[in-house]
């Protein structure tokens, strides 16, 4: 481990670092030993000094406490009104973060950090308030003592004997770009003290004999300076990871601390915060469940030492075993832990015999080369109320219900042993009690069968040993068989109601992984976005029990309130909404049981991916009580499953997205192209030919007069026929084409078309062949007079000019089949299949179509949901056939009353 | 043979105002221009012409208002412009009493035909015993209708159809007219009537009744009889 070569992922670490802390606000912390030692007032003279040059700097929430120099400070500088919140009987002042945010200024003054906030304001603790700040790209200015870290909270409740509850996660001070230690001589500010400057009288002589004594302030003084020595040792890693400088690199250390729901757990967290802190290593903190969840106040501290880890910087895992020392190693594996840190047992040696050893033991065995850290409970610590050690077997809770059961099935068993006694004998006996507590075992748990076989036993000696109806055995080999079937009916009894209970445990965690599996597996299989949430509401509804709401950024207005989704079963106050609104904004959690906006009727949690939150989900029980651990882990890892999918779903809308515009983008490059030529090339004519008619030589020969006028004409026709091409077509494509359908007779079309197309037919033989009693059909006339007219003008188009055409028009089955037959040179095997495409030209003919018309004309009658196609006739020539459906017929007609 | 009628044209576009006065003063037209509704209404009052050209996409009224408010005190003729793709403008100014449309762009042969032909109906149906158009021959005094000279047998309802189409010969007769002046009002959505009885008219009067020329369809719009 003496690679001199700097560490990739912890170079990457630290550029990461920085780039993010170059994104936020900056943060500089005011750090002080006690209350008194000028935090504030340093910090109002920065303040000053930035003002001075320049820096816009405004007040967010100085406590001035009454302090004439610190008054006389804040004289000058822009105060952002406070927000007043409503307290029982009183108003609370607390610092108005939405305002803050709103001014935005440049350096806003936050003073201490380790505030709680009233209730009702946004967040619980005032440090969430300044992260807010930091995120929106706010610098702030803030003021902390040492004993309000959560580190130091142990120590300093060691050493001066006050707990302090005004906490702030060690990772604040990751935070802080810098730190200004505030120090003061502990006699200094005992001077400061007893001159008034800190308190008002009535206060300082408890201060002065309590916090204030001269050893707590040399010990709070000592754990400042430390505080700050080791953060500057930490700054000079990080500039040396920056900087590349190959320096002492850390060997990759990771400690695990195994934590439970005893009171205990909160100083080995403490503790191993501080030895990660020091050795630069990331930690974990470990719960491994080996029974049912814990419940009531057990629960609730577990909770709590998971949040406390959390805040601290570790990550925390639960793992199920039937061991905690099987767990833990499991995890230390898993996780390539290299120390862990376990509580020293307080449970008397005797009974760790009996086990096996010590948990401490047991883990030292198997722990290979991991480092074991036995940390002692302090004095504090055990005076709490005796917290049971996680049980070593999973139980259920045995109710009183359960012990009568098992005391009846004892009589029972008794009752019919007393019928078989004559024809099998006292020993057979036995084994059926035996039986009996096995099943006991099995269906009522571990404490009833311990019961059951001392009943067991206790009654086959009464009843059954001889001599019979005392508790006296006689015979030495009954005494053998009665303590060995005591004994094997307590071993028994226990191993079974184990066995049972894992069973039960494996059952849960199979349950678990089903539902996850539902889940994965509906969210896949929904057909739409709208399915796929609908599932899942009712998935997370019922694994979870709760009600639950989902919210969407409208997809049009991102900027607007987010829609609850319809598949929502919890219905959301505009309050609620609000929260949801801050969740999706912030990407963190927020509402009820949790440090952000508490007051919400229920939990709000957001959809994150790697890069962007994408909506909202609120929950609340059915029984109104947080999420265990366990839950919210599952709840956590179904709502990853479902921003994933909602993520997928919108890249692949954007890709589909960024493929129809780059169709569109081609399809229009394509159309400037042979639009330009099409509509250039006839103003060409007829400018020049304007301008030839102005030229007087040539306005002489009338020949030419004249032909200068037809090249007008013709070249406006050719323009007019283009422009109406381009509107058909824009109307196809924006889906706005609406069909006047109205009775139409083909052979009027047919004609119609015909006598339309009648300058460009001259000359040509066309025969027209409409089968008589043809039915009327419902269609839209314009429309299809325009198809015929395009094929006419096709036909004409691209065969020799003396060729003849037919057009002809018969009814096959239910639909009427119109073709146009020339005898040109027929279409190629590519030119067939292209034909229709928009743009597409047969290649190698004159200029003057767009490639517009065949592909409008399909629309067209596709719209009227009939079939366009193109075929070789077997003789030559190529045929054009049109098919329409024949769904209904007309109404009779009637003669007119005249 | 127009010399001396004045005519008024109600067009925003100036190209359109100028070739048409060119041509229609050629013609021998008195041409008067105006470029919006409101003062086409108002020079229609002052100057009473005999003709109104009247464009349907005006930019202060619609084309539609100004042809219903002339009609209210006026029964000039009156014939719209419009593009193509709105037959129901058509449609709408035909019901509405204009006396004919045209589709821009359109040539200045055909104006003067439609001029023309509206000038004729101005003072209502034409009334003439005898009607000839090609190889037909209609005297509708004694309702006998004859080929190239052999007389044709017409269905009561098929000459009560023909009578209308002569009476306003030249002119465009929207479905629904047709309908209501020889069904009755309460036909006139049966437009298949007329798909029925004009296809049984031109066999017996068409010469090639795949390609008419007497009674000519007005796609969209109605049907229209012309004088070969």
């Amino acid at each position: 481990m003496t690679d001199a070569r700097p560490d990739p992922d912890a170079l990457l670490a630290a550029l990461q670092k920085e780039e993010a802390r170059q994104q936020r606000g900056k943060l500089k912390i005011f750090f002080g030993m006690a209350a008194g030692a000028g935090k504030t007032y340093a910090m109002l003279e920065a303040a000053h000094q930035l003002k001075a040059e320049g820096a816009d700097v405004v007040v967010g929430y100085i406590e001035t406490h009454k302090r004439a120099e610190t008054e006389a400070l804040l004289a000058g500088l822009e105060q952002v009104a406070r927000q007043r919140v409503a307290y029982r009987d009183t108003q609370l002042e607390e610092m108005d973060t939405d305002a803050v945010l709103a001014r935005k200024p440049q350096w806003v003054l936050v003073d201490e950090l380790a505030h709680t906030n009233a209730v009702g304001v946004r967040h619980r603790k005032r440090y969430q308030d300044v992260q807010e700040l930091l995120e929106a790209g706010i610098n702030v200015f803030t003021t902390v003592n040492v004993q309000h870290f959560e580190s130091r909270a142990d120590a300093v409740r060691q050493i001066t004997g006050i707990t302090i509850h005004e906490t702030v996660p060690d990772s604040i001070l990751d935070l802080a770009d810098e730190i200004a230690l505030i120090d003061i001589s502990p006699e200094a500010l005992r001077k400061r003290l007893a001159e008034g400057k800190i308190y008002t009288t009535e206060r300082i002589e408890t201060a002065a004999n309590n916090f204030f004594r001269t050893g707590n302030l040399t010990a709070l003084r000592e754990m400042a300076l430390r505080l700050t020595a080791e953060r500057v040792d930490h700054q000079l890693q990080d500039y040396m990871h920056l900087k590349k400088i190959a320096g002492p690199w850390k060997s990759g250390e990771r400690l695990l601390v195994a934590v439970g729901p005893s009171p205990f757990s909160e100083k080995l967290i403490r503790w191993t915060r501080r030895m990660a802190y020091n050795l630069e290593a990331p930690w974990l903190a470990a719960y491994v469940q080996i029974g049912p969840q814990p419940s009531g106040e057990a629960k609730k501290r577990l909770d709590d030492h998971f949040a406390l880890a959390r805040n601290l910087g570790g990550e925390v895992v639960v793992a199920a075993s039937s061991s905690i020392n099987e767990g833990l190693m499991r995890l230390a594996h898993q996780r390539n832990v290299s120390q862990i840190v376990v509580g020293k047992p307080l449970r008397h040696p005797l009974r760790n015999l009996m086990r096996g050893g010590s948990l401490v033991d047991r883990l030292i065995r198997a722990s290979g080369d991991i480092d074991i850290y036995v940390v002692t409970g302090d004095a504090d610590a055990q005076t709490e109320p005796p917290s049971k050690p996680a049980p070593r077997y999973p139980q259920r809770h045995s109710g009183l219900m359960q012990y009568i059961y098992a005391a009846l099935v004892v009589g029972l068993a008794t009752g019919i042993n007393l019928l078989l006694l004559s024809t099998i004998g006292y020993r057979a006996v036995g084994l059926i009690e035996l039986l009996a507590v096995l099943l006991i075992a099995v269906y009522l748990g571990r404490g009833p069968a311990l019961v059951a076989a001392t009943l067991s036993a206790l009654s086959w000696d009464f009843l059954f040993i001889e001599p019979r109806f005392t508790f006296i055995i006689s015979r030495p080999e009954d005494a053998v068989l009665f303590v060995l079937y005591f004994t094997i009916a307590i071993f028994a009894g226990n191993l079974t109601a184990q066995l049972r209970n894992q069973e039960r445990h494996a059952r849960h965690n199979a349950d678990r992984t089903m539902a996850l599996y539902t889940l994965a597996h509906e969210i896949v299989e929904a057909p739409d976005r709208d399915a796929m949430l609908g599932a899942v509401a009712a998935q997370i509804g019922q694994v979870f029990d709760a009600k639950m709401a989902i919210l969407i950024p409208d997809t049009l207005n991102p900027e607007q309130a987010l829609l609850l989704h319809p598949a929502s079963t919890l219905p959301l106050a505009s309050k609620d909404e609000s929260v949801a609104r801050w969740v999706f904004d912030n990407g963190r959690p927020a509402g009820r049981f949790t440090d952000t906006l508490p007051l919400a009727a229920a939990q709000f949690l957001p959809l994150n991916t790697a890069s962007r939150t994408l909506g909202v989900v609120g929950i609340s029980t059915q029984q109104n009580e947080a999420l265990s651990f366990e839950q919210a882990a599952l709840l956590e890892t179904f709502l990853n499953q479902v921003a994933l999918v909602l993520e997928r779903e919108l890249l692949n809308e954007s890709a589909q997205k960024s493929a129809m515009l780059q169709e569109s983008e081609r399809l229009y490059t394509t159309l400037l192209n042979s639009i330009s030529h099409e509509l250039r090339t006839p103003i060409a004519t007829i400018t020049g030919a304007a301008s030839g008619l102005h030229n007087p030589q040539t306005n002489a020969n009338v020949a030419a007069h004249n032909q200068l006028i037809g090249d007008i004409q013709s070249a406006a026709e050719r323009l007019n026929r283009l422009v109406e091409n381009l509107l058909d077509m824009s109307r196809l494509e924006s889906d706005r084409l609406q069909l006047k359908r109205d009775w139409c007779s083909v052979g009027e079309i047919v004609a119609v078309a015909v006598k339309r197309m009648a300058p460009d037919l001259a000359g040509r033989p066309l025969q027209i062949e409409i089968a008589p009693n043809l039915p009327l059909v419902q269609a839209d006339f314009v429309l299809l007079e325009q198809v015929l007219v395009n094929l006419l003008d096709n036909a004409c188009h691209y065969t020799p000019a003396n060729t003849p055409l037919v057009l002809s028009a018969q009814q096959a089955e239910q639909t009427i089949l119109i073709s146009l037959r020339d005898y040109g040179p027929g279409l190629s095997q590519d030119d067939l299949a292209r034909i229709f495409e928009k743009f597409y030209r047969v290649p190698g003919t004159a200029t003057g179509g767009t490639g517009l018309g065949l592909s409008i004309s399909r629309g067209l009658v596709e719209a009227h949901g009939g079939q366009l196609w193109a075929e070789n006739a077997p003789d030559g020539g190529a045929i054009f056939r049109l098919s329409l459906p024949l769904t209904t017929l007309p109404p009779p007609v009637r003669e007119a009353n005249l | 043979m127009s010399v001396g009628l004045s005519l008024l044209i109600i067009d925003d576009e100036i190209q359109i105002r100028r070739f048409l006065r060119i041509g229609l003063e050629a013609n021998g037209y008195a041409v008067h221009d105006a470029t919006s509704g409101h003062d086409g209404l108002q020079k229609a009052a002052q100057l009473r012409p005999d003709l109104v050209i009247l464009d349907l996409g005006l930019p202060d009224l619609d084309g539609l208002a100004v042809l219903a408010r002339l009609r209210q005190w006026s029964k000039m003729p009156v014939i719209v412009l419009s593009v193509r793709d709105s037959d129901h403008n058509k449609i709408a100014a035909l019901d509405a009493g204009a006396d004919d449309y045209l589709t821009k762009p359109f040539s200045l042969d055909e104006l003067m035909a439609r001029l023309r032909v509206a000038q004729r109906h101005s003072y209502g149906p034409a009334e003439q015993a005898l009607f000839c158009s090609g190889n037909l021959q209609v005297d509708l005094d004694k309702r006998l209708v004859s080929v190239g000279g052999e007389s044709v047998r017409l269905t009561p309802t098929e000459y009560a159809l023909l009578r209308l189409m002569i009476q306003y010969a030249g002119k465009a007769l929207t479905h629904q007219q047709i309908l209501r002046a020889v069904w009755g009002p309460e036909y006139i959505q049966e437009t298949h009537y007329l798909r029925v009885y004009f296809a049984q008219l031109r066999q017996k009067i068409e010469a090639d009744p795949a390609l008419p020329k007497i009674i000519l369809t007005e796609p969209g719009v109605g049907y229209r009889l012309v004088e070969v």
